[in-house]
């Protein structure tokens, strides 16, 4: 009995062992890529607002602080989105005519909230604090990028396990004095490992890892 | 092995029961999180406003004095707790963050909000700003003053006596002779009259 295949093919079978190998490892590695995508966490993708609030024009250009609106940024989980009569602390004078603005003035005048889009909205079962991160010095912009050079907010980071754990596994690559939390243009200096030790020790800041760390 | 047709056909009803099974329910549980939105009321807060008259626990604002920096009509002229280091770099961390856009950090009035056309706040360095009791500077935080709104929902009490103690600071140190620095330390100031700094914060 003659054979069914040329002896050829015997180069065609091996190919395809070691392809399927291969594919499958491309596959995974290209559905892991996509997954941790900014497409697949919507990062950097602006957020159109009912009112265009740019945070390029108010913390770079006029400089003010964080927390003159996200007032509870210090003492709770909740930065806190300013309500509308923090707004018009300047806008009662200042832009008071524009139309960009008639939402504010129409929130404050009938006492309905302006609805904002959430630009960071983790998954419920997280239970992710503000008060504690900044009591520790981790700076605003370690998550949010850079806050000064958004005309429209965007979400920075992947807010992946991974990422979230990147800090809790290493905070001393990325904590920062205290007084340098709230400075939105603050670089990391040379010798960070070296400082990051010091103050994570200085700062009794525990690597926790643990899963009910976050959720509970 | 030889698969059979029915197992074939059934994949495609593998396939979509299991991706029927992906849902966000855990992502998005039915629950409030702060300032979710919620048709159950009308005006779709979720963060419900206090009926007027509430005290929440530990909020109760006895001390009439301490809450509103007056003894009965008149404003008090003392912090109505002890200050030290901690109380006036409080107070000035306070300051920086919701005052100086408007008043300056050297409180002069030419902070950068004023400079973009907000109404220019008298400088504390006048003579009747440097005569108000402390409980003045109190006052016009928790209830605004002229075209200042109030800051009652952005600076705690105390805080707010911080501030004013800050405020004192500042009335003392811009108003300073070289007579007020001890002999042995005069060397270490800058040259006279330099330029203070002031501008937008990095």
């Amino acid at each position: 009995m003659s054979q069914i295949f040329h002896h050829s093919t015997n180069t065609f079978s091996r190919l395809s062992i070691f392809g399927g190998i291969f594919i499958l490892a491309f596959l995974v590695w290209a559905w892991a890529e996509l997954n941790a995508s900014d497409y697949a966490t919507r990062a950097k993708v602006p957020v159109e607002q009912p009112v265009p609030f740019s945070h390029e024009h108010h913390v770079g250009g006029l400089g003010i602080d964080c927390r003159y609106c996200h007032t509870s940024v210090e003492n709770s989980s909740f930065a806190g989105i300013p309500p509308t009569k923090i707004c018009m602390n300047c806008h009662s004078q200042i832009w008071n005519t524009s139309a960009m603005l008639e939402p504010v003035r129409t929130s404050f005048r009938s006492d309905e909230s302006i609805r904002w889009i959430r630009v960071h909205d983790l998954p419920d079962y997280v239970y992710f604090n503000h008060s504690i991160h900044v009591a520790k010095g981790i700076g605003c912009t370690s998550c949010h990028g850079p806050i000064n050079k958004m005309p429209l907010t965007w979400q920075q980071a992947s807010l992946q396990m991974a990422w979230c754990l990147e800090c809790h596994r290493h905070p001393e690559r990325f904590v920062r004095p205290r007084s340098e939390v709230f400075n939105v243009t603050y670089q990391p200096p040379a010798n960070q490992e070296e400082l990051g030790r010091k103050l994570v020790r200085e700062y009794k800041i525990q690597s926790l890892t643990s899963c009910s760390t976050c959720h509970r | 092995m030889r698969i059979r047709p029915l197992a074939w056909m059934s994949l495609p009803l593998i396939a979509g029961g299991v991706t029927i099974g992906c849902r966000q329910d855990m992502q998005d549980q039915p629950k409030y999180i702060p300032l979710r939105s919620d048709n159950f009321f009308a005006d779709g807060r979720s963060a419900r406003p206090v009926p007027e008259g509430t005290v929440a626990r530990g909020l109760l604002r006895a001390d009439k004095v301490f809450y509103t920096g007056k003894m009965g009509n008149d404003f008090i002229d003392r912090i109505p707790f002890p200050v030290n280091r901690d109380v006036l770099l409080r107070g000035q961390d306070r300051f920086n963050v919701y005052c100086s856009p408007c008043h300056g950090r050297l409180g002069n009035g030419l902070g950068m909000i004023v400079r973009r056309g907000l109404k220019r706040p008298p400088s504390y360095h006048i003579d009747r700003l440097r005569q108000v009791p402390l409980g003045y500077f109190y006052d016009v935080i928790t209830n605004g003053f002229g075209a200042m709104p109030d800051y009652a929902m952005q600076i705690a009490p105390r805080d707010r006596w911080s501030v004013a103690a800050y405020i004192r600071v500042l009335q003392y140190s811009q108003n300073a002779s070289i007579n007020d620095v001890p002999a042995e330390m005069r060397g270490e100031l800058p040259s006279q009259n330099a330029p203070a700094a002031e501008g937008p914060k990095k």
